[in-house]
């Protein structure tokens, strides 16, 4: 197996060291080592290291949807992005509501060789929310599911999510909620504010995101269970979900790039390429976001890579598809968000993107398969090297996603993935797959 | 507004009133014996509708009919639409077509602008009414009925004119059209609904709310009544028919507060004795009849201006509407034809 010496680069953001990768860890950390025989030497002057990235939230879209991804192109666009480990989505047709499905798609990530697939199990049969599926199967079988999610569909009966959070304490399970009332967002288009009222759109309000999360953080604290909130987007669910952490439950938050950076201002040109769901929010939202992001209250970055074909989006808003492409941009919205903004240091992207993606989907054990470990000897070599001084307008025909519904086509972004290592194996290498 | 009319947002007041004014010299035209102008004459107009909309889509025929230009009438059923053909493909047919100008009706909000946007056509888009979103030329022949009435004359806007706007605002595409044409035109407008059927949002609005209809008619100039769909009822908007009436329809003991200047208005169709008593509908202070008449005048002249009524040579076709004529010579420069077959393959 090739080895590396990566020279000059800075872990975390700290001092330049070097790093050696042999035998899928990393086998030496230091000032000034020398080249060993058979060692590919990686120049990373100015370079900033972190553990592999870990995304909590990808469709990969495979089984069913091979038009807008597959398990090979979605990681492949992983890697390019700086991950080592994602985790697809359920909602593929079929569903991956039963062990056949997850282990499909977990052996169809083991053979893409480009980052971990860690299969999301569906919390009901068919995503329907009537009936739990097999929740312990999913667990027992080779894909070990442990994180279970009906996302793109909220888990909205009472009943249903209060069972789900009791049964999986069996094996250590999380529910992770797609929090959207559906009464309340019957038809809904985009945020439903200023914007909506003037465009005409129907809208979608905070409210139907907020009763949810409110009702799940009650429920896990009665039953004591793990309750993680998928793609959090608004300022009023980051105040409860703040609150549910001083009671001390145990839940857990994501937020996706795109909350970060985009407002429903956007939507004024009625490009679907701005259509996703939750929809972009207001100004506000997005700093009480960024600021929740920053003190913890929100535990990690997740992609919701959501891939579609272009004729999904070529069209009017209203029969356009949900959702935007993040895998390949997530790293640099991160840094233009809350590096460069001051908020965050390259360490505490390393814990919303790698340490604790990884710790609430219990991927993060010790030993050769761990992720969101940290950066040091004898740990599996996951890393990913990045450039913080790039700065380039975003080219989505160099994608290596199947789709190109990307809202930053154009737009200048700082930060580009230099490298990416899977377990000491190189699969970018100069910004280009391996 | 240059070269398309997709919201009443983009026109200014210059804007506003070229149209206003053009519309009274088409209007002249509908009184002769031969209602014809040769202006569009070799021009392509596409009526796409994919909602039915028999007034409207007849509405912009009659206007594109009385300005020669040939009038091609897509309308969403019975053709490819139906069978799953979208809007993308639509357009790039009508531009293999060679369409000069498309008048849209679609139920999504937005599908014009996306037109107007896209390269999948070229030539001008008119809004002829897109989801809950605008209705322009329905708040343009709106404007110029309340101008004929409340400040007649050319070059004339509706400052401080109080106008009240009763009824479904959230689902009207109609109302907001309205709101920003009247208060670019300098008219003070009221929006009269109850709270569940007034759009969120609506303080940024550049108008006032009230849900007392009664508190407001005494100082109306105009009164606008919406229609109010039944099946909102079912959606929980209000509780029932009868209610809506009681509080919110307009029957004659209301309309006996209205300032006896004031005129009844509807855009269409009406639910009579829902939102209106039939004898205020047919009674000598409504409109509603001659809004269908200044409706034709008023999609002559926007048809006009957007497609031929400027003075060649033009440096670009997006010059037209405010590049235009002169306001008061718009007919006398009218020209069947003013810009190249280069210019529309762009």
């Amino acid at each position: 197996m090739t080895s590396y010496l990566i020279k000059n680069a800075r872990v975390l953001g700290g001092e330049p060291q070097d790093l050696r990768l042999k035998d899928g860890v990393i086998a030496e950390i230091g000032a000034g080592l020398a080249a060993a025989d058979g060692d590919t030497v990686v120049q990373a002057e100015g370079l900033i290291a972190l553990p592999g990235l870990v995304d909590l939230h990808t469709h990969l879209r495979e089984p069913g949807r091979e038009d807008a991804e597959t398990v090979l192109t979605g990681t492949r666009a992983a890697a390019r992005g700086g991950f080592t480990a994602v985790h697809a989505m359920a909602n593929t047709f079929p569903v991956a509501d039963t062990a056949g499905v997850v282990e499909q798609v977990w052996r169809l990530g083991r053979e893409s060789g480009y980052c971990d697939v860690q299969p999301v199990g569906a919390v009901t049969i068919g995503l329907e929310g009537k009936q739990l599926a097999e929740l312990g199967t999913m667990a027992d079988s080779a894909a070990s599911v442990r994180v279970f999610s009906d996302d793109g569909k909220c888990v909205d009966d009472a009943v249903i999510m209060r069972r789900a959070l009791e049964y999986v304490k069996a094996f250590g399970g999380v529910i992770a909620q797609h929090a959207q009332e559906p009464r309340l967002t019957e038809g809904a288009q985009m945020n439903e504010g200023t914007v909506s009222g003037e465009l005409g759109l129907r809208g979608w309000p905070a409210v139907a995101e907020e009763s949810i999360i409110a009702r799940d953080v009650l429920l896990a604290a009665h039953v004591g269970s793990r309750l993680h909130v998928c793609h959090v987007s608004t300022a009023g669910s980051v105040e409860i979900i703040r609150w549910a952490k001083s009671k001390g439950w145990d839940v857990t938050a994501e937020v996706t790039p795109h909350h970060l950076l985009l407002t429903d201002e956007l939507v004024r040109s009625y490009d679907p390429v701005y259509k996703v769901n939750p929809p972009l929010r207001t100004e506000a939202d997005v700093l009480a976001l960024r600021e929740a992001l920053a003190d913890g209250t929100i535990d990690a970055v997740a992609t919701d890579h959501a891939p579609h074909p272009s004729e999904d989006k070529d069209c009017e808003w209203a029969a356009a598809a949900m959702g935007m492409v993040g895998l390949e941009t997530a790293l640099s919205v991160v840094q233009q968000t809350m590096v460069d903004t001051g908020l965050m240091g390259w360490a505490d992207v390393a814990q919303r993107m790698s340490h604790r993606p990884a710790a609430i989907s219990g991927i993060n054990q010790a030993g050769p398969t761990g992720q969101g470990r940290p950066v040091s000897v004898d740990e599996p070599a996951n890393l990913v090297l990045v450039d913080p001084a790039y700065r380039g307008a975003v080219n989505p025909d160099s994608f290596a996603t199947r789709s190109r519904n990307t809202p930053y086509r154009g737009r200048d972004l700082p930060g580009r993935v230099v490298a990416t290592f899977l377990r000491g194996r190189a699969t970018v290498l100069d910004g280009e797959l391996v | 507004m240059k070269r398309h009319l997709i919201s009443t947002a983009d026109l200014d007041l210059d804007d506003a009133l070229l149209i206003l004014d053009t519309a009274e010299e088409m209007a002249q035209v509908s009184t002769r014996a031969v209602k014809k102008l040769p202006t569009l004459r070799g021009r392509t107009v596409v009526n796409l509708f994919f909602e039915d909309s028999t007034r409207t889509r007849t509405s912009f025929e009659v206007a594109e009919k009385r300005l020669s230009a040939d009038v091609i009438n897509f309308s969403a059923k019975g053709s490819s639409v139906s069978k799953g053909e979208t809007l993308k493909d639509t357009a790039l047919t009508l531009q293999a077509m060679g369409a000069d100008a498309v008048v849209i009706r679609h139920g999504a909000s937005g599908a014009p602008k996306r037109l107007a946007e896209s390269d999948w056509l070229h030539g001008s888009v008119v809004n002829a009414g897109d989801g809950t979103h605008e209705h322009p030329t329905q708040a343009l022949l709106d404007a110029f009925t309340m101008r004929r009435h409340l400040n007649p004359g050319l070059g004339r806007d509706l400052d401080g004119r109080r106008i009240t706007i009763v009824g479904d605002v959230l689902h009207s595409r109609v109302a907001r059209s309205n709101v920003r044409l009247l208060h670019t035109l300098g008219a003070e407008v009221t929006l009269v609904a109850p709270p569940t059927l007034v759009p969120y949002g609506v303080e940024s609005w550049p108008c006032a709310v009230s849900y007392d209809l009664d508190a407001v008619l005494p100082k109306s100039d105009a009164v606008m009544m919406l229609r109010v769909q039944r099946e909102r009822m079912n959606a929980a908007f209000f509780p029932t028919q009868r209610e809506y009436s009681l509080r919110y329809g307009l029957d004659a003991k209301r309309a006996a507060a209205l300032p006896e200047h004031a005129i009844v208005m509807h855009p269409g169709p009406m639910v009579r004795g829902m939102e209106i008593a039939s004898e205020i509908a047919d009674s000598a202070r409504s409109t509603i009849v001659e809004q269908v008449t200044n409706g034709v005048s008023i999609r002559m002249a926007v048809l006009y201006l957007l497609l031929g009524g400027s003075e060649p040579p033009l440096p670009s076709p997006a010059a037209t509407l405010a590049g235009g004529a002169s306001r008061h010579t718009a007919l006398s420069t009218a020209r069947p034809e003013s810009r190249t077959t280069e210019e529309h393959s762009k």
